[in-house]
């Protein structure tokens, strides 16, 4: 695709390089302090040190989120309703992203407007109502609660991502199994899914990370300690205590770690079902 | 963590999945016997596949804006939690109190609007950086462009919770590495909880360092889809750079940007855990908008006043959402 013949002068080469590599470190630094409060031992974690890999490096505050602290049941609590609902949302958003993208029905249009307005209104705004409906209906301090509040919230983005798959799905293919007798939700089912399977799974993690790294609805509903979902876990870790300072940093490299590496492995997809509708030619 | 709580909790999960799907079959069921035997419609097959997704919906988003709007209407605090009373006149009062006393205990309304605009217009600084970035990644021949790449996007892929959690412990006074560098070159260092503009300024760099990596995402995958030839053409007729830049980089980005800094703007306006983290001795002079409202509601228990205030909130937005779309097309091509 680029021409070899248009590589830049050496001295702009340098420039660029030097700028990435300055970007890079803003970006980099604050996370890897992080790791390195996370590797210090619990006596000096006031320190004016700028070290990366501290001198007496010690893995202490990592046992010790383990063992010590409720770190294993957050994540549980998290895990149970973040794999729910992103199971409940993406049924939802494929099906509904199929019909939109396959029929022009009346109605699409305000639909798929009203999709994008959803993404308008401040999630603070709907705190209130959802807290007072909860409370009515007992769901305060359970795990339905959430998973109900969460499982829709990421369909608008997931149709969004998932029209743009289908529509970059021939209909030749489905019209040729329909001329087999093949009905519309057969055709569906085996042949359309399975060709889209990259991109559930992008919206299935898109899903998840909406769930997973939630704080304001989980910090209302969820006020009880036993039920904290991982982020509530860790605000109460940094509360006034500094000194769990350590076990806090220990845990966030803990939870991170495997989420970037999904999302690293993932950006590529992403990135084309963010951009699919809107490059053109 | 116990087996028992494992067990709770699988069977109240497990338990909601069966009555949801109970309830999405039921609707189904309806919604076929209605269309298909009732009204032979054809498009029920359709109204199959969308309904479910649009009283899912409805349920969660429509049925609290109806009931945020009651509210508006109502004297809901916590004296009057249990029997608040519903009428014009006191939905009137809410309303004007939002523009004629302080939102807070001492920050009026227009104040905070005026804090949050210049809270969302960081966006164009995201969208700055994140462009720039992406054309240094797309020079031609480039090493290690994965490497930058991943390095760059970190901050979008970390759990947002964690990295507001971690910038707010780093603007410690003593201990924080803002403050450490500062004194290394032996400047004092800074009130970065304490002091009102400084605590703001560190709202706006933490969000700063976080939304680059979203524009530089997509303004790269954009960049990648202009086709060279164009570039070629230019240079064929001896344009500078410059003129590259703006005739062709920039007219052809337009269609990935604009819908991006109108998502950007809509995100940023709504940012709730940044100003809410980064503001830990809970100034009032930080506050923007979202997290004043949070505040009113449930600091200060005025449930009926922050209704009315949050429906203000969602008018606003949604009014500089359609300017934006008007002026820029940004979503021409969602129709299609």
């Amino acid at each position: 695709m680029k021409k070899l013949g248009h590589q830049d002068p050496t001295w702009l080469k340098g420039l660029i390089h030097a700028l990435l590599i300055a970007a890079c470190l803003v970006t980099i630094y604050p996370i890897l302090r992080i790791v390195t409060i996370s590797l210090r031992p619990g006596d000096r974690l006031m320190s004016t040190s700028l070290a990366i890999i501290p001198p007496d490096a010690t893995l202490a505050n990592y046992k010790a989120a383990l063992l010590d602290h409720d770190f294993l049941l957050w994540i549980w609590n998290s895990f149970v309703i973040t794999i729910a609902t992103a199971f409940i949302g993406l049924t939802l958003a494929s099906t509904s992203a199929y019909a939109i993208s396959r029929w022009k029905f009346p109605g699409r249009n305000s639909m798929l407007i009203f999709l994008l307005g959803t993404q308008m209104i401040p999630a603070a705004m709907l705190m209130v109502p959802l807290y007072m409906l909860a409370a009515k209906l007992g769901l305060i301090n359970t795990y339905r609660g959430l998973v109900i509040a969460y499982s829709v919230s990421s369909v608008p983005f997931s149709i969004w991502i998932l029209k743009g798959f289908y529509d970059s799905i021939p209909t030749t293919l489905e019209e040729a199994a329909m001329i087999d007798g093949a009905s519309r939700m057969y055709t569906f089912i085996k042949i359309i899914l399975p060709l889209t399977t990259p991109a559930l799974a992008i919206a299935f993690l898109f899903n998840f990370m909406n769930s997973w790294n939630e704080f304001m609805l989980a910090r209302i509903m969820l006020p009880k300690p036993g039920m904290f979902t991982w982020p509530l876990g860790l605000q109460s870790l940094q509360g006034q205590y500094t000194t769990l300072w350590g076990i806090y940093s220990a845990s966030s490299i803990m939870l991170s770690i495997p989420v970037i590496i999904l999302f690293l492995y993932s950006s590529k997809w992403l990135v084309s079902g963010l951009t699919a509708g809107s490059v053109k030619g | 963590m116990s087996s028992q709580v494992v067990l709770t909790s699988l069977g109240q999960v497990g338990g909601t999945i069966l009555w949801m799907f109970l309830g999405f079959a039921l609707i189904e069921l309806i919604i076929w016997i209605f269309g298909k035997k009732v009204l032979r419609n054809n498009n029920t097959l359709v109204a199959m596949l969308v309904l479910p997704a649009i009283i899912g919906l409805s349920l969660l988003l429509i049925f609290p804006l109806i009931y945020e709007v009651l509210l508006a209407f109502s004297n809901m605090n916590l004296f009057h939690f249990r029997n608040p009373d519903y009428s014009l006149k006191i939905g009137l009062e809410n309303f004007i109190r939002v523009f004629s006393k302080p939102i807070l205990k001492t920050q009026t309304f227009f104040p905070v609007l005026l804090r949050t605009f210049l809270w969302t217009s960081q966006v164009f600084v995201h969208a700055s950086f994140g462009m720039l970035l992406a054309m240094l990644l797309n020079r031609p021949g480039l090493k290690f462009k994965n490497i930058y790449r991943a390095i760059l996007i970190l901050p979008w892929a970390m759990p947002q919770v964690i990295s507001a959690l971690a910038w707010r412990s780093e603007f410690n006074f003593g201990y924080g590495f803002p403050n450490i560098i500062l004194n290394r070159i032996g400047l004092e260092g800074i009130q970065w909880k304490a002091d009102p503009i400084w605590n703001f300024l560190a709202m706006i760099m933490t969000n700063i360092w976080l939304g680059i990596p979203f524009m530089m995402v997509i303004a790269l995958g954009g960049l990648q889809s202009i086709s060279n030839e164009y570039y070629e053409a230019a240079h064929m007729d001896g344009a500078s750079g410059w003129t590259k830049f703006t005739n062709i980089t920039l007219p052809l980005m337009k269609p990935v940007l604009a819908p991006s800094v109108m998502l950007g703007i809509i995100w940023t306006f709504n940012n709730f855990n940044i100003p809410y983290f980064i503001n830990e001795m809970k100034l009032e002079t930080s506050e923007i908008l979202v997290t004043a409202l949070f505040r009113a509601a449930f600091n200060f228990n005025q449930y009926g006043f922050a209704a009315a205030f949050a429906i203000i909130i969602f008018a606003l937005l949604f009014s500089i959402t359609l300017l934006y779309v008007k002026w820029t097309g940004a979503l021409k091509g969602v129709t299609d």
